[in-house]
């Protein structure tokens, strides 16, 4: 079944000056469990199709589905509450809240679902303790490495039981050691809990791992290959 | 754990809260100490004025404040008893006042000769503790008390004679040569360049109005007992045969001039808190521009906009609050300093002041009404001030903030 659908997604910036076509047209299916990794060079639209179908960003036409709902037409805040609940977000840059620790990190989107401490607690050590940070809860983000607040941001994603995960670029500032750990724990996520993982990436390690990769070349899916 | 947030916040930038804070304080500092050596000065002079003559209510003949002339005297013996026993009323001060001319030898000036019955003056006014030399007055002397300020212009000095010359009740010759008993000084200068005082009977002979009075000042418990007093009197007394009046309404020119200098130091409030407003201004919008891409990346896992306006709207108010707080705290102590030890002008300045009727005296008033009004203006500006950061969240795209 499938848990993203796009239908003739396409998004042009600056329709009223020099208009520019960042999509030209995505037809897509994601299905549930999946670890897609969607590849490309830059400015093919990567960064642009994993902002649409997270529900950042609006197609200018065609769709997007999650779970069968039409995200393309929902107001700001029913979209804010819509990725609150079914879409984990793991940024190239961490992006943690600097002045929480590592556990209120993980906890806060479980608070925005006012869901209780108690549960906040044991769902964040869990996860922490999943990442391999179990002892790092108290840390604040500037007080971890880039492997670790990435790992921290992983378990933020997985926090609230999201539909799918959304990963642009992950590893994109990492090194070596840190990338495989970190795709080690999402790879054992995915296979454990049955998380749907999409990563745009440029890194080949991140291309190796995926058990599906999508080329996008000029805003158009140019190859969709399953391993 | 928004207001975890805010609070965490506020100390990311350290240097930058401190400045902003210490910004605040100093304004609150500033105001409170202004606000409170403003009204310092103003409690004393009124005090001076009121209280060590006027009483905070007086009761004449109807008609007598707008003449002020001694054809408007009355009889004491008719309206003592009811006026002492109204409740709030210490003390009834008779007394018999005109103008008359003074004189020295060549010199000679214009003066406010007061008849009063010296023990029962003594009870208010405190008479005699004003004394700087001589003794004081008693009911029966046939001599005078006058103010430094007349004695120096007439170039008298204790047991000197002094000459007055004035016109009595309903148009008799005034006249009369008086030992000088006693020279007190008086605070406000205004007193202090025109008192003369005789003993009650004296006055009475000298303007030939024998058992008359002009006015009748009252002691009073408190200030709080003002009103009801006043309501009671015009109750009590025959209101076509007597006015009965408060200090505000005795002196409107002394409540008007604190009335205009308050209303200057608002400008001055203005501007500083303009000034203040940019300061606080610039860091807000410094934290915003900073915090976009954070902003951004909150939205984008589900916070809502209102949330998150919430979360810097505190973050705003906390720091407003706590310079607020530190203000307050750090301006008690000063003003307290202030108020126990008043600030004294001396000199060019002291002389000064005078000119324009000021005791060149600043205690401070300690109010927690002042610094809770500074405080509350920092807040309502802070208020509105962290209002932007709003509006720039109502209209945050996550993907372009996040793009930087």
């Amino acid at each position: 079944m499938a848990v993203i659908t796009t239908k003739g997604v396409e998004k042009v910036y600056n329709p009223d000056k020099i208009p520019v076509k960042a999509l030209k047209g995505v037809d897509l299916e994601i299905e549930a469990g999946e670890f897609t990794a969607i590849v490309g060079p830059s400015g093919s639209g990567k960064t642009t199709l994993l902002n649409i179908i997270g529900g950042l960003d609006r197609p200018t036409a065609g769709y997007v589905e999650v779970g069968g709902e039409d995200i393309s037409q929902m107001s700001d805040n029913a979209l804010i509450d819509f990725r609150k609940e079914h879409i984990g977000f793991v940024f190239q840059a961490y992006n943690l809240i600097p002045v929480l620790t590592a556990r209120e990190n993980v906890e806060f989107v479980m608070l925005l679902q006012n869901r209780s401490k108690a549960e906040r607690h044991a769902r964040a050590d869990e996860l922490l303790k999943a990442v391999g940070l179990e002892d790092k809860v108290h840390k604040r983000p500037a007080e971890l490495s880039g492997g670790q607040q990435q790992r921290v941001a992983v378990a933020r994603a997985l926090a609230p039981k999201p539909t799918f995960i959304l990963a642009d670029e992950p590893t994109a500032n990492l090194d070596s050691e840190s990338t495989a750990n970190l795709l080690d724990i999402m790879a054992r996520l995915n296979q454990e809990e049955g998380v749907t993982f999409v990563f745009s990436t440029h890194d080949q390690r991140v291309i190796d791992r995926a058990r599906r990769v999508v080329t996008l070349v000029d805003g158009k899916v140019d190859e969709d290959l399953r391993r | 754990m928004l207001f975890k947030m805010a609070w965490r916040n506020i100390w990311r930038n350290r240097r930058r809260t401190f400045i902003t804070a210490a910004s605040i304080l100093f304004a609150v500092l500033f105001a409170s100490f202004m606000d409170s050596l403003q009204r310092g000065a103003w409690d004393n002079m009124i005090n001076n004025v009121v209280n060590y003559y006027f009483g905070y209510v007086q009761v004449h003949q109807d008609g007598y404040w707008e003449e002020q002339s001694i054809d408007k005297a009355f009889l004491l013996a008719d309206s003592l008893e009811q006026v002492g026993a109204v409740e709030g009323v210490e003390a009834v001060l008779p007394r018999l006042e005109s103008f008359a001319l003074a004189a020295a030898g060549e010199t000679t000036s214009g003066v406010l000769v007061a008849g009063i019955l010296p023990n029962v003056e003594n009870k208010m006014t405190d008479l005699e503790n004003r004394l700087v030399e001589g003794e004081y007055l008693t009911e029966s002397d046939e001599a005078v008390l006058v103010a430094s300020g007349v004695a120096d212009k007439l170039g008298l000095a204790l047991g000197d004679t002094l000459v007055l010359i004035s016109q009595g009740y309903r148009g008799v010759n005034a006249a009369g040569k008086y030992p000088i008993k006693g020279i007190a000084k008086f605070g406000s200068p205004d007193l202090n360049k025109q008192m003369v005082y005789l003993p009650l009977p004296a006055a009475q002979y000298f303007y030939g109005a024998p058992g008359l009075a002009t006015s009748l000042a009252l002691k009073l418990s408190g200030q709080d007992d003002i009103k009801p007093v006043v309501a009671a009197l015009r109750t009590q007394l025959d209101t076509s045969a007597y006015e009965v009046m408060d200090w505000e309404e005795l002196l409107p020119d002394l409540v008007q001039a604190r009335e205009l200098d308050t209303a200057g130091n608002v400008i001055v409030y203005f501007i500083l808190y303009m000034i203040i407003a940019f300061g606080i201004f610039g860091t807000i919008l410094m934290m915003s521009k900073e915090r976009e891409y954070e902003f951004g990346v909150l939205i984008s896992i589900g916070l809502q906009r209102w949330q998150l306006a919430l979360s810097v709207w505190v973050e705003v108010i906390l720091l407003g609050v706590l310079g607020a707080l530190s203000g307050i705290l750090l301006s008690m102590p000063i003003v307290y300093y202030f108020k126990v030890n008043p600030i004294r002008f001396g000199g060019e300045m002291a002389s000064s002041l005078e000119k324009f009727g000021f005791e060149p005296i600043f205690p401070a008033t300690f109010d927690m009404q002042i610094f809770m009004t500074q405080a509350l203006y920092v807040f309502i500006l802070t208020a509105v001030l962290a209002l932007y950061p709003i509006f720039k969240i109502r209209k945050l795209q996550p993907v372009q903030a996040m793009r930087g």
